[in-house]
């Protein structure tokens, strides 16, 4: 099994480095010169010359790249052009905000899409089952800014004026020091994400309630909670481990939109920010570790994936 | 409840009925008794609804099934009986498991993939509360493993099912049924699918406990061989009706119902006798002008052998010939050196039980298998490992037919365009010539051509296997493979598809591989017997040669194996 995970591991560790090439490329050929952007439009050309030999620009790319590379591995993660800071420092407290956001949507949508699909699939072609399935199929449809919006007119604005619609905590105080404020952002995310999660579960659920050792188990004459529990469910999740990944995956670039909308300062707001000044180290950087997020969800999908097949467990111990 | 049935039986179903959601009768009426110790069979072809009638003895429906009347009970012990299907929810969970236990078909599918054995049988006595302790379960389930013949330690009792030999597996499957000490145990196949020699281990495990515990046993199959190995007493159930009931010796000697005569006939008998085709009427609905002189039973083997080749191939050269041919994965070699040859018009039956290599050796003749090395010659010429490499002419001359027909015709295409398909690929026929032609085939494998324009999911098995065969026909061929084309099918369909493929080959002299592990169809289908076993041959010979005098240990303990009746 370690082996198998080890190879995994590799895997992403190539990815992840490919990850970066492209993230320098596609930041070379991101339109405007940082060094005019950060000087504006009056600047002359030898203080723009200066300017980009002070930030390293004049340097051939295949050395920016390896300077660059080289600084993230080792934690460097560049100065930010704007604010004339590391890159760290200022991604450092708005990784935690965001993160809030994740964990939260993450662990709400999970837990959720699990319990529903499971509800549905037990009652296959009744009533709740079909209002389930109708229910998350037109919440699936919805791209995240308009669950936002809605969620914005009904529980902040006219409706039930009752959460804020904009992140209110002044700037230095942690964003979780004012818990409500929370409250529609994670909602929005949890809402685009469940319904996936719900369908697919009660797909491989129905499927497996279908097998051989579901009906075994119902005549050994177990409860039908055992039955569900220990029989039933940790066969459903292996596959429903992948659309969550996916989904999660998901979660850490559609955060950026969701963070736009309520003005939630984490890192989707300080990418925003970053393409509108040119600010190259912080897009990078940020970049960079979105694409991460998705490979080590994927790579925990795959693990779990593993984990519940005692079949794969031990042909891979081989 | 009369007080004489209590008194003697332990499990009684009386009157019962069951229906689909849609109002489709399933069972109409259906009633049996067994006494303590009691071995009934419950026989029957597929759709006969003879596991929704032991299902019922659990309390158990299938999805979209409903129970519409009668009843069940059960009785435990000096205990007054329980009616199973009027006890609650709480109740029948207590039922199930302790006193009525159930072992089902695929042992495979029926085990949880996650589990451990150990943890599985371990569940039954835990839910019902066998045992003051866990240690005092725990010896209970080394005990039972023990008991059908099973290790019992720790080791293996960790272990998890894919671990396990299917034989194995359906003996934890018996461990986990009689775990509690049921008063009823319902056996749904539980040899389906073992090779004869596990088959043999598992009904002497199933008889030894019954007798042992005194146990009231329910054996649903369609098997009638098995059913005169180990049952009691007999219950043919057709459509849902108990069609004719008594002993076992009774019912298989002197079955009074036409509809049992005929399921009785059709059993293949290692001497040669039945498997006739059925002479219901409906059967034979397509006569075709050579039914008049339709083989006796058992007479068409031994006629192929002489029947002239009208291919005009020289005498001695063999229709089709394999020699030198080993196959690999990996380490492990799947074939070793096997060489055999089939003359036209002569069929040899080609003999192995799950492993041995025996459909990989049809796929490497047909073209479809991996690399091999050795020959695989046609008349005299080579023929390419691959299909992709063989010319049009060698792939009509090798057709195959595939075990399972319900996974070999395109669910999409109707019965006359698969059947065509070959001919637009392999030939330059044009449209008028090929509609004749697989008119005439239809005709030939007797398909009633009304059927050509439907789809796949309209036919029954046995329709749909003469389609297939007709489909490998249709491009009339030298060699025809024909791998288990019989094991999905019920036993007197299975006669029918014997009874056409020997009709086939005699009119047609087309060479025959016919791929099986039943030993009791060889002096109805085949010429020459051929052994395989872990990749080799290990015995071949004419029918009689084989069948009569064994040379081989592992022919004798096949033979020995096999359930007569």
């Amino acid at each position: 099994m370690f082996r198998l995970i080890l190879r995994r591991l590799a895997v992403s560790v190539a990815v992840l480095w490919l990850v970066s090439l492209l993230v320098f490329v596609a930041t070379l050929l991101l339109p405007g010169d940082p060094a005019r952007a950060i000087l504006g439009q009056q600047a002359t050309p030898e203080r723009i010359a200066a300017l980009n030999e002070q930030l390293g620009l004049d340097a051939p790319v295949w050395q920016r790249y390896l300077d660059w590379l080289g600084g993230v591995l080792t934690g460097d993660l560049g100065t930010s052009a704007a604010s004339q800071g590391p890159v760290t420092e200022l991604l450092g407290g708005r990784i935690g905000a965001s993160l809030v956001l994740l964990v939260g949507a993450a662990v709400i949508s999970t837990a959720g899409g699990l319990a529903l699909g499971t509800w549905s699939a037990l009652r296959r072609g009744r009533a709740v089952d079909h209002t389930v399935s109708g229910i998350s199929l037109v919440v699936a449809a919805l791209p995240e800014f308009v669950i936002g919006v809605a969620l914005i007119v009904v529980l902040s604005t006219t409706v039930l004026p009752v959460f804020p619609s904009v992140t209110l905590a002044p700037p230095g105080e942690p964003v979780w020091s004012q818990p409500i404020q929370l409250v529609l952002p994670i909602l929005t995310l949890t809402l685009v994400v469940t319904p996936y999660i719900t369908r697919m579960m009660r797909a491989t659920m129905s499927e497996v309630l279908d097998s051989g050792y579901v009906e075994m188990a119902r005549l050994k004459g177990l409860p039908e909670r055992v039955v569900i529990t220990r029989h039933a469910v940790p066969h459903a999740i292996g596959p429903v481990a992948q659309v969550i990944a996916i989904q999660l995956a998901w979660l850490a670039g559609g955060v950026v939109v969701v963070e736009f909308l309520f003005r939630y300062p984490g890192i989707g707001q300080a990418l925003i920010d970053a393409v509108n000044n040119r600010d190259v180290a912080v897009v990078q950087a940020i970049t960079l570790l979105i694409a991460g997020v998705y490979i080590v969800v994927n790579l925990i999908a795959d693990i779990v994936g593993i984990m519940t097949n005692p079949k794969l467990r031990a042909e891979v111990s081989r | 409840m009369t007080a004489t049935t209590t008194v003697t039986h332990t499990l009684v179903a009386r009157n019962l009925r069951v229906d689909t959601v849609t109002g489709q009768p399933v069972l109409k009426g259906v009633s049996y008794e067994i006494a303590p110790g009691e071995v009934l069979a419950l026989v029957g072809e597929s759709g006969s609804g003879k596991t929704t009638a032991g299902l019922a003895a659990l309390g158990h429906f299938r999805r979209g099934l409903v129970h519409t009347g009668g009843d069940v009970s059960v009785q435990s012990g000096d205990a007054a009986p329980v009616s199973v299907l009027d006890a609650g929810e709480r109740e029948r969970r207590a039922l199930r498991g302790s006193t009525v236990a159930y072992i089902p078909q695929d042992p495979a599918a029926s085990l949880n993939p996650a589990l451990r054995i150990g943890r599985q049988i371990d569940e039954v006595l835990e839910t019902h509360g066998y045992g003051a302790s866990a240690a005092e379960r725990s010896a209970r389930v080394g005990e039972v493993l023990a008991e059908v013949g099973l290790p019992d330690d720790e080791a293996y009792r960790r272990r998890y099912p894919h671990e396990l030999s299917g034989g194995q597996q359906q003996r934890v499957g018996i461990a986990m049924a009689f775990a509690c000490r049921p008063s009823v145990v319902v056996l749904d196949e539980p040899t389906t699918g073992l090779d004869v020699t596990t088959q043999t281990l598992v009904l002497r495990t199933v008889a030894a406990l019954t007798t042992e515990h005194d146990t009231a046993a329910l054996y649903i199959t369609h098997d009638l061989a098995v059913v005169a190995t180990i049952a009691h007493r007999v219950a043919v159930l057709r459509r849902g009706e108990v069609v004719e009931c008594g002993s076992a010796e009774e019912v298989l000697r002197a079955p009074s119902h036409a509809y049992t005569r005929e399921l009785v006939t059709a059993v293949p008998h290692l001497d040669g006798t039945g498997v006739t085709a059925a002479s219901a009427p409906g059967t034979h609905a397509v006569a075709s002008a050579s039914d008049g002189d339709a083989p006796a039973a058992g007479a068409c083997a031994g006629a192929g052998g002489s029947t002239p080749a009208s291919s005009g191939i020289p005498e001695h050269t063999p229709a089709l010939s394999v020699s030198g041919l080993s196959v690999s994965y990996g380490d492990h070699r799947v074939l070793r050196d096997v060489s055999l040859d089939v003359r036209a018009g002569e069929c040899l039956m080609l003999l192995g039980e799950s492993g041995s290599g025996k459909t990989t050796l049809s796929q490497c003749v047909a073209g479809l298998g991996e690399p091999h090395t050795g020959t695989v010659s046609l008349a005299g010429a080579p023929l390419a490992a691959s299909t992709q490499r063989r010319t049009a002419e060698q792939l009509r001359s090798v057709q195959y037919v595939f075990q399972s027909p319900y996974s070999s015709l395109n669910p999409r295409k109707t019965i006359a365009q698969s059947v065509e398909l070959p001919l637009r690929t392999l030939t330059d026929l044009d449209v008028t010539a090929r509609r004749a032609r697989v008119a005439e085939t239809l005709e030939r494998v007797r398909l009633d051509p009304a059927l050509a324009q439907r789809l796949p999911d309209e036919l029954s098995g046995g329709q749909r296997q003469r389609a297939a065969i007709a489909r490998a026909l249709v491009t009339t061929p030298e060699v025809l493979l024909c791998d288990e084309v019989t094991s999905a099918l019920d036993v007197s369909v299975q006669a029918t598809i014997v009874d056409l493929l020997c009709e086939l080959r005699r009119d047609l002299g087309t060479a025959m591989l016919f791929v099986t592990h039943n030993i009791a169809l060889a002096r109805h289908v085949a010429d020459r017997i051929a052994v395989l076993r872990g990749g080799e041959v290990v015995e071949s010979g004419t029918v009689d040669e084989v069948l009569d005098s064994p040379s081989h240990e592992y022919t004798r303990e096949l033979l020995a194996n096999t359930p007569r009746m």
